[in-house]
């Protein structure tokens, strides 16, 4: 049997592998994401993300409680960095998630960022999907504690919550773009702390200078305490409006095409880069090519130009 | 492109108190260039187990210092067995009398590290026992 098959029999080492096959980038995975392809698309993805320390993962153990409270399958990929000097990593947001390791309605997978920008890892998106055709209802994507550009979690989440602490630094940290600009709700954690309140009310206002019509969603800030339990539920609340607002306005609909496309141009750039590399690697033609730059008879844009020129014929290179 | 990152969880069963030494591993573990699933304190066989399966480990690493190593190692083995999960190789480490090691090993324990062990040592045995597999 395939993994696939496995997987929608209910195998969870199946599940686990085809995840594995992804992140080590095998081929094989991608006949297997062919046969669930058609069963994703109906879990709702939820993503949290900010800074380091903010809590992120001890407020996603909190959500999986009150959603599995709902009688929901909740799916949860947490993401850590790999560390750069040696392609080793420590993921531990399972720590703050053990007491649902073992309620069959729950399934955590953690990932290293193996050198992937953006604060997720290159599979996320693959994972999420293999996930979403496990059948989970809501699928929780942690980020890396990220700084002020790592934004790829709004292109792959339906709702993104920014989880913020008191006391990061000044009022015009908030005003940078990033971060900012991609929050559906804005969460200020360990609400305990002094300054806690300062920092909503910032956050706030900041918000409220946005230009939005209407009908856009209004992001809203919220207090918790994700280590006691406090304010998860008004954030469910939140969240699920949202959700409904995004189904209402049909953005919802467009946020998934947007996704595909996404993962088509993702795929088509790394088979095309794959494709020309490989070849002009076993041809020799790309030692030529680096000899030619060192002795400045050629340049990076004519070898590139003349490579592809050669591979998709002469009236394909002036096509962008 | 097509090569596995070795991928182990490390984690603590039992009540011990501290996980000084399931730390020094787990960065020991990252710095050979390891995944490690770092599962803390407080851990129960079932959700080592558990963690185990979901995260795709080649390797579970049990740290144990309570003295209850003879009922819970054997048992994280016995799980692994029963969900037919048991080609996860499974090492101990921690304040192991000599005079256990052999019962350990016979209940599929296929190493065990007692104090003093390098974590170079500890490296190394992983490089030569656990491949990541398929």
């Amino acid at each position: 049997m395939s993994l696939a098959d496995r997987i929608l029999d209910g195998d969870i080492r199946a599940a686990a592998r085809l995840m594995r096959d992804l992140d080590d980038g095998f081929r094989s995975a991608a006949d297997e994401m062919k046969k669930l392809y058609p069963l994703t698309g109906r879990a709702f993805i939820l993503g949290i993300t900010g800074p380091p320390g903010a809590g992120k993962s001890t407020l996603v153990d909190q959500l999986t409680a009150a959603y599995r409270h709902r009688g929901k399958r909740v799916g949860v990929v947490a993401i850590d960095p790999t560390s750069p000097f040696t392609g080793g990593a420590i993921l531990g947001d399972r720590i703050r998630m053990n007491r649902h390791a073992d309620d069959p309605g729950v399934f955590i997978r953690s990932l290293a960022t193996r050198g992937h920008m953006g604060g997720l890892s290159r599979s996320t998106g693959d994972v999420v999907n293999v996930m979403d055709a496990m059948g989970m209802d809501v699928v929780i994507i942690e980020t890396v504690g990220v700084g002020q550009d790592e934004i790829d979690i709004v292109r792959m989440a339906h709702t993104t919550v920014v989880v913020s602490v008191p006391g990061l630094g000044d009022d015009i940290q908030a005003i940078k773009a990033g971060v900012l600009e991609i929050g559906d709700l804005f969460v200020v954690n360990k609400a305990d702390r002094d300054g806690a309140d300062r920092t909503a009310r910032e956050l706030a206002v900041m918000l409220e200078m946005k230009q939005t019509k209407p009908d856009d969603w209004q992001p809203k800030v919220l207090l918790t305490e994700a280590s006691r339990n406090r304010g998860i539920e008004e954030l469910v609340v939140e969240i699920e409006k949202h959700r409904r607002h995004l189904v209402d306005s049909g953005a919802l609909e467009r946020i998934c095409e947007e996704r595909s496309v996404r993962h088509f141009m993702d795929l088509l750039k790394e088979r095309l880069f794959a494709e020309v590399y490989g070849h002009i690697r076993v041809n020799g033609q790309f030692r030529e090519v680096v000899e030619e730059m060192r002795s400045r008879r050629t340049d990076p844009y004519s070898a590139v130009e003349r490579i592809i020129a050669e591979r998709f014929g002469e009236a394909r290179t002036s096509a962008s | 492109m097509t090569e596995r990152t070795l991928r182990i969880l490390v984690g603590k069963p039992g009540l011990d108190g501290h996980d000084r030494g399931a730390k020094i591993i787990a960065r020991a573990f990252r710095d050979a260039g390891f995944e490690v699933v770092y599962t803390g304190l407080h851990q129960t066989p079932e959700q080592i187990v558990s963690a185990a399966i979901q995260e795709d480990v080649d390797a579970v690493g049990l740290s144990i210092l309570s003295g209850a190593h003879n009922s819970l190692l054997p048992r994280v083995c016995e799980l692994l067995r029963e969900k037919s999960a048991d080609d996860i190789v499974v090492f101990g480490g921690g304040v192991i009398p000599e005079d256990d090691i052999p019962g350990l090993k016979a209940a599929g324990i296929k190493e065990v590290f007692t104090p003093g062990t390098s974590t170079e040592h500890i490296v190394g045995w992983i490089r030569e026992h656990v491949t990541p597999r398929g």
